[in-house]
């Protein structure tokens, strides 16, 4: 079932490759997406790590706002780092204009610089099972607000740092860097348990 | 030498970060506010680019506090900061500055002819130019988190980034094919631990990203260096030496995302005025070449 989904790895910049590779070890399709066509027939994207200025910069030069807004509004989503703070409702840096699928307020490298970055093993409730993490958080976000519709499935110091909603997950921190596919798989499973909806494939083709 | 050490993955992790982007020199704030609108990834704080460092000469040292200092607060994106080779005390310094990666720097006069620095006391993670793949892996085996090739700087020339490029991917593909029992021998001519050597003839990649630097100038060289399998790219002079760094900034950019479609990176190289005028590295005089350093 899950070797069935397509899913799309937004790769205007960022460790998009070492998302395509979690990807490749579940036997998954992964595609690069670096403009709005190539969203075309996903069943789910992921918003890697990277630079989070750089990346909303290049996805307005790229003419992608539109299409991403409406897949993002119509199928399943998870953004890691850089991606948790462009899935946002609110960010503290007003350049970035976030898509606000996610009911968070995102506070950027809220640790601080590199050498706050840091490395821990955390615990994630996923369906029902305590799993152990190996997590990177580089020039990691904080999350210092989220609403009442999200579910916090891990926290690290007494913070969320794993969260969701029906269509959408944010992570702050980075598993794909130490290939485990643990959280790869969740994101599949919440695809396919949420089914593929019936005005996704048409919104999107209205921009394209 | 923990390839698999905690804090080594955060720095290697931060390189990762980096991939597809474009690390730009910037000498002043403004500057960097230039280059992070334009969709850069990071800076690289100098006091001054490579290309004047070249006509001016003298000794090249690491930028003064103050420099970096009021770049750190100008922008959001990493700050990179250049030191001398073997310069530890300098590398100290840039961490206790907080900047966020530092370039062991051939484009610098070297403190130290015979060793590079022991990368791995630091928590800052660093990057090392290198011209082949001995020079990349000992660098890797001292600790570096991100390879660069080290081209020729301030020269808008992109021939030996390209040759060094080149040189590095012919070699890690040697390596692939050899025999278990050629891989001592081929370790010792590369001057680098088995180890190390064992792990590229593996995977058939280096263990941390490899960047291209060295002379771009252009949105096209931008795209022929990541069409050699370059995962990210520096740029040194090329902007802020052009006519209009803006757009050149942009546009370089835009082809780093883009290299593989020839129309877009057609459309950004148009308007952009003049490239900076540079310098062939051909007509450089043996001793004034950095990337031999």
């Amino acid at each position: 079932m899950r070797s069935s989904l397509h899913i799309g790895v937004l790769a205007l910049q960022g460790d998009f490759e070492r998302h395509l590779r979690q990807l490749h070890l579940l036997n998954v399709s992964g595609r690069e997406v670096r403009c709005r066509e190539e969203l075309s027939g996903l069943d789910g994207l992921i918003i890697p790590g990277g630079e989070s200025t750089a990346m909303n910069e290049l996805i307005d030069r790229f003419a992608m706002r539109d299409a991403l807004g409406d897949f993002i509004r119509t199928r399943v989503v998870w953004g890691t780092c850089a991606g948790s703070i462009l899935l946002a409702r609110e960010v503290d840096d007003r350049r970035i204009r976030p898509f606000g699928a996610m009911d968070i307020s995102v506070i950027r490298n809220g640790y601080g610089r590199q050498i706050h970055s840091f490395y821990a093993e955390i615990t994630a409730r996923l369906n029902g099972d305590t799993r152990l993490l190996r997590a990177s958080f580089i020039r990691a976000p904080i999350i210092a607000r989220y609403g009442n519709g999200v579910m916090v499935l891990a926290e690290y110091g007494g913070r969320p740092v794993l969260l969701e909603q029906p269509n959408c997950m944010v992570s702050t921190f980075h598993t794909e860097l130490h290939d485990n596919p643990l959280l790869t798989t969740y994101f599949l499973d919440k695809i396919i348990s949420r089914g593929r909806p019936k005005s996704a494939s048409s919104a999107y083709r209205s921009v394209s | 030498m923990n390839f698999e050490d905690k804090d080594y993955r955060i720095r290697v992790g931060l390189a990762e970060m980096l991939k597809g982007g474009v690390i730009m020199d910037v000498i002043n704030p403004e500057q960097a506010k230039i280059a992070e609108q334009s969709g850069a990834v990071a800076v690289m704080a100098l006091e001054r680019v490579p290309a004047d460092i070249r006509a001016e000469g003298g000794v090249a040292r690491m930028a003064a506090p103050e420099v970096i200092e009021s770049i750190k607060a100008a922008v959001t994106i990493p700050v990179m900061a250049k030191c001398r080779i073997g310069h530890f005390a300098e590398a100290e310094i840039l961490q206790a500055l907080e900047v966020d990666f530092v370039d062991e720097s051939e484009v610098l006069t070297p403190a130290d002819y015979e060793n590079h620095i022991d990368k791995w006391t630091f928590k800052v993670p660093f990057v090392c130019g290198c011209r082949n793949l001995g020079e990349a892996l000992r660098r890797v085996a001292e600790g570096a988190a991100m390879i660069r090739t080290k081209g020729e700087a301030g020269t808008g020339d992109v021939s030996e980034a390209v040759k060094h490029l080149r040189e590095i991917n012919r070699e890690i593909k040697k390596l692939t094919v050899m025999a278990k029992e050629d891989l001592y021998r081929v370790a010792k001519e590369l001057r680098a631990p088995l180890s190390v050597v064992m792990m590229v003839a593996e995977t058939g990649r280096l263990p941390v990203p490899n960047f291209a630097a060295g002379g771009i100038a252009t949105p096209a060289d931008a795209a022929l260096v990541m069409k050699l399998g370059a995962e990210a790219v520096f740029v040194g002079s090329g902007i802020f030496k052009s006519a209009n760094p803006e757009k050149r900034g942009r546009a370089i950019v835009t082809a780093v995302t883009q290299f593989n479609d020839a129309r877009a990176v057609a459309d950004c190289s148009r308007g952009l005025g003049e490239a900076m005028k540079g310098i062939s590295t051909a007509e450089i005089p043996e001793e004034k070449l950095l990337h031999v350093r």
